[in-house]
C-alpha cells in the first residue's frame, strides 16, 4: 500500500470517527446526567436520515439542515419526556429497558411508515464536492466532519463548563436532590441535556448518511451500539472521552477495511469493548471511582 | 392574620418509602429565631425539613410561610420564596469549585452577586483562600461552611440547617454555632436539627423535642437544658457535671 492510499484511508476513518464522535457524545451526556444508556440513540440518529430525506424533497438543502436538528430534537425531548420523565424514580434498569422499548419501537415505527426498502438519501451539493489536497482527493463532507466535529466539541466544553445551564447540569448529574435544593429545575436541565445529545446526533447523521447514501429503519442500530462503545471507550460520562473514542473505532475500523479484513471490521470495535470493560472499565478519560467517607 | 411566625406547620403528616415519619406534628418559628428540633435518629425530624422544602410530600397537614399555604408546592418555587435547606452531610458538589458552589447557590438570582461572595468570604475567609479548589478537596469543617455560604446565597429569609455538626471536630462544631449565631444576627430566621441537642439549645430561642414523629416537648432554649427528662434522653445524665 502507497503512502498515499494509506492517507486517504485515514482520511475516510477521521471522517467516520467524526460522525461517531458526535453521535457518542449523546450517550455520554445522558449517562453523565441521568446514569443510564439511551439505547434509542441510535435510531433517533436514524429517524434524523429518514427527515433528510423528506425534508430535502421539498425545501431546499439548508432549511432541511435546520429543519432536521429541530425535528430530531423534538424527536429526543419527546422520548425522553414520554419514556423516561414518568419512572425518574424507578430503579435504572427499568429506565435502560424503557430505553430498549423505545429503540424497537422507532425501529417498527420506521418500518411502518417507510417500508424497510432502502431509501437514496438526497445529496447536499456542497458537501459533495470533490476536493483535492496533494494525491489525496476526497468530497467536502470528509474534510468538514472531523473538524465540525471538534468544534462543536469545543463549544459543548465551553457550554459546560462556564456557563450557568452548563454548571446545574454538572450539579444534577453529581447530585439530582441537592441540586433541586439550589433552585435548579431538573426537567429543564434534563431535557436541555437531550435537546444537545439529539442535536448532534441530527448533525452526525447527516455527516454520516452523506456518505453512505441511503437509509433503512435498521441504519441506526449497528452505529448506534458502535458509538455507545466509543462512549464506553473513551469513559462514558466524558465528552473528551467520547470524541477520542469515536475517533479510534472510526480510524481503526477503516483501516482495516483497507487492510483487507473487512470481515472482522465490526467484530473489532466489540472486542475492543470486551477489552476495555476488562482491562479498564473507567475508559479512557473516565471518572475514577473513589469513594469518600 | 397577622403574626410574627415566618413558618408554620399544622398537624403535618408524612410517609416514607412506606414509613409514616412524621405524625401530626405542628410548630411554629417566629422570624428572627433560632428554633432549634431536637431528637433521636430516626424521630423524622428531617423528614419534616425535606417536607417543607417540597422534596417530599406531605400526606396531610398544611405548611403556612408568612401566612401563606405552601404544601405541596416544588422545591424550586420554595427556594424562591426564600426558604433554603443545608442538608444533612452537606452535599456540596464535589467537582464544582468553591466559586462554582457558592454561585450555583444562587441560581436563581439574576441580580449581581459580587457583593454577596464577599459577604460569604469575610464570614468565612478559609472559602476565599480555597475559591479556585474542588469543593471535594476541602475538609468536613470547610465543606460544612461552604454548604452554609451556598445556602445563603440565594439571601434566603429562613435557613433550615440538617445537622450541622454531623461528623465534625468538636472545636469546628463550636465555630459553626457561632457561626450560626451570626447569621441570625443578620437577620436570618433559622431552624436548625441536632442531634447535639446541648449546642443547639444552648443557642436556640426556641425548641422542640421530636421522638418518633411526634413533638413531646416545647420550650426555650434554657427551659429545655434543664428540663429532667431532656437531660435524662440527650444531655447524658444530669450527674455529669
Amino acid at each position: 500500500m502507497t503512502l498515499s492510499t494509506l492517507l486517504q484511508h485515514s482520511l475516510t476513518g477521521i471522517s467516520l470517527g467524526g460522525a461517531y464522535a458526535l453521535i457518542a457524545i449523546g450517550y455520554t451526556m445522558v449517562y453523565g446526567i441521568l446514569r443510564m444508556i439511551n439505547f434509542a440513540h441510535g435510531d433517533i440518529f436514524m429517524m434524523a436520515g429518514y427527515f433528510m430525506i423528506f425534508s430535502m424533497a421539498v425545501v431546499p438543502w439548508w432549511v432541511s439542515i435546520l429543519l432536521v436538528c429541530v425535528l430530531t430534537i423534538i424527536l429526543g425531548v419527546t422520548v425522553e419526556r414520554a419514556a423516561y420523565k414518568p419512572i425518574r424514580s424507578a430503579p435504572r434498569m427499568s429506565i435502560m429497558i424503557s430505553a430498549i422499548g423505545v429503540s424497537y419501537l422507532l425501529q417498527n415505527l420506521a418500518t411502518y411508515l417507510f417500508t424497510a426498502l432502502p431509501r437514496a438519501y438526497p445529496e447536499i451539493p456542497i458537501l459533495k464536492k470533490i476536493f483535492h489536497i496533494g494525491s489525496i482527493s476526497s468530497s467536502l463532507v470528509t474534510f468538514v466532519t472531523p473538524v465540525l466535529t471538534v468544534l462543536l466539541a469545543m463549544g459543548l466544553m465551553f457550554l459546560i463548563n462556564h456557563t450557568k445551564i452548563g454548571m446545574a447540569m454538572r450539579a444534577v448529574s453529581k447530585d439530582m436532590e441537592t441540586a433541586q435544593l439550589m433552585g435548579i429545575k431538573i426537567n429543564n436541565t434534563i431535557s436541555t441535556t437531550f435537546v444537545i445529545g439529539s442535536f448532534l446526533a441530527a448533525i452526525g447523521s447527516i455527516l454520516y448518511f452523506t456518505d453512505r447514501m441511503s437509509v433503512t429503519p435498521f441504519s441506526g442500530t449497528l452505529p448506534g451500539l458502535k458509538c455507545f462503545i466509543a462512549a464506553v471507550l473513551g469513559g462514558i460520562g466524558s465528552i473528551p472521552g467520547a470524541v477520542v473514542g469515536g475517533f479510534i473505532i472510526g480510524i481503526c475500523e477503516t483501516l482495516l477495511v483497507a487492510f483487507g479484513y473487512s470481515t472482522y471490521s465490526d467484530a473489532f470495535t466489540f472486542i475492543l469493548l470486551i477489552i476495555i470493560l476488562l482491562c479498564r472499565p473507567t475508559g479512557l478519560f473516565g471518572e475514577k471511582m473513589i469513594d469518600k467517607v | 392574620m397577622e403574626n410574627n411566625n415566618l413558618l408554620e406547620l399544622d398537624n403535618l403528616y408524612v410517609s416514607y418509602g412506606g414509613i409514616q415519619a412524621v405524625k401530626g406534628i405542628s410548630l411554629t418559628v417566629p422570624k428572627g429565631e433560632i428554633v432549634t428540633l431536637i431528637g433521636a435518629n430516626g424521630a423524622g425530624k428531617s423528614t419534616i425539613l425535606r417536607a417543607i422544602s417540597g422534596l417530599v410530600k406531605a400526606e396531610s397537614g398544611k405548611i403556612f410561610y408568612k401566612g401563606e399555604d405552601i404544601t405541596g408546592k416544588n422545591t424550586t418555587s420554595i427556594v424562591e420564596k426564600g426558604i433554603t435547606l443545608v442538608p444533612e452531610g452537606r452535599h456540596v458538589f464535589p467537582d464544582l469549585t468553591v466559586l462554582e458552589n457558592l454561585k450555583i447557590g444562587a441560581y436563581l438570582r439574576k441580580d449581581n452577586l459580587q457583593e454577596d461572595i464577599n459577604w460569604i468570604y469575610k464570614l468565612f475567609p478559609r472559602l476565599q483562600e480555597r475559591s479556585w479548589q474542588m469543593a471535594g478537596t476541602l475538609s468536613g469543617g470547610e465543606q460544612q461552611m461552604l454548604a452554609v455560604g451556598r445556602a445563603l446565597m440565594s439571601k434566603p429569609e429562613l435557613i433550615m440547617m440538617d445537622e450541622p455538626s454531623l461528623g465534625l471536630a468538636p472545636i469546628i462544631v463550636n465555630d459553626i454555632m457561632e457561626i450560626i449565631k451570626t447569621i441570625n444576627k443578620e437577620g436570618v430566621t433559622i431552624l436548625l436539627v441536632e442531634q447535639n441537642a446541648n449546642l443547639a439549645l444552648k443557642i436556640a430561642h426556641t425548641g422542640y423535642v421530636c421522638e418518633t414523629g411526634n413533638i413531646t416537648l416545647k420550650g426555650t432554649g434554657m427551659e429545655l437544658l434543664s428540663d429532667e427528662s431532656v437531660k435524662a434522653a440527650y444531655l447524658g445524665k444530669a450527674r455529669r457535671k
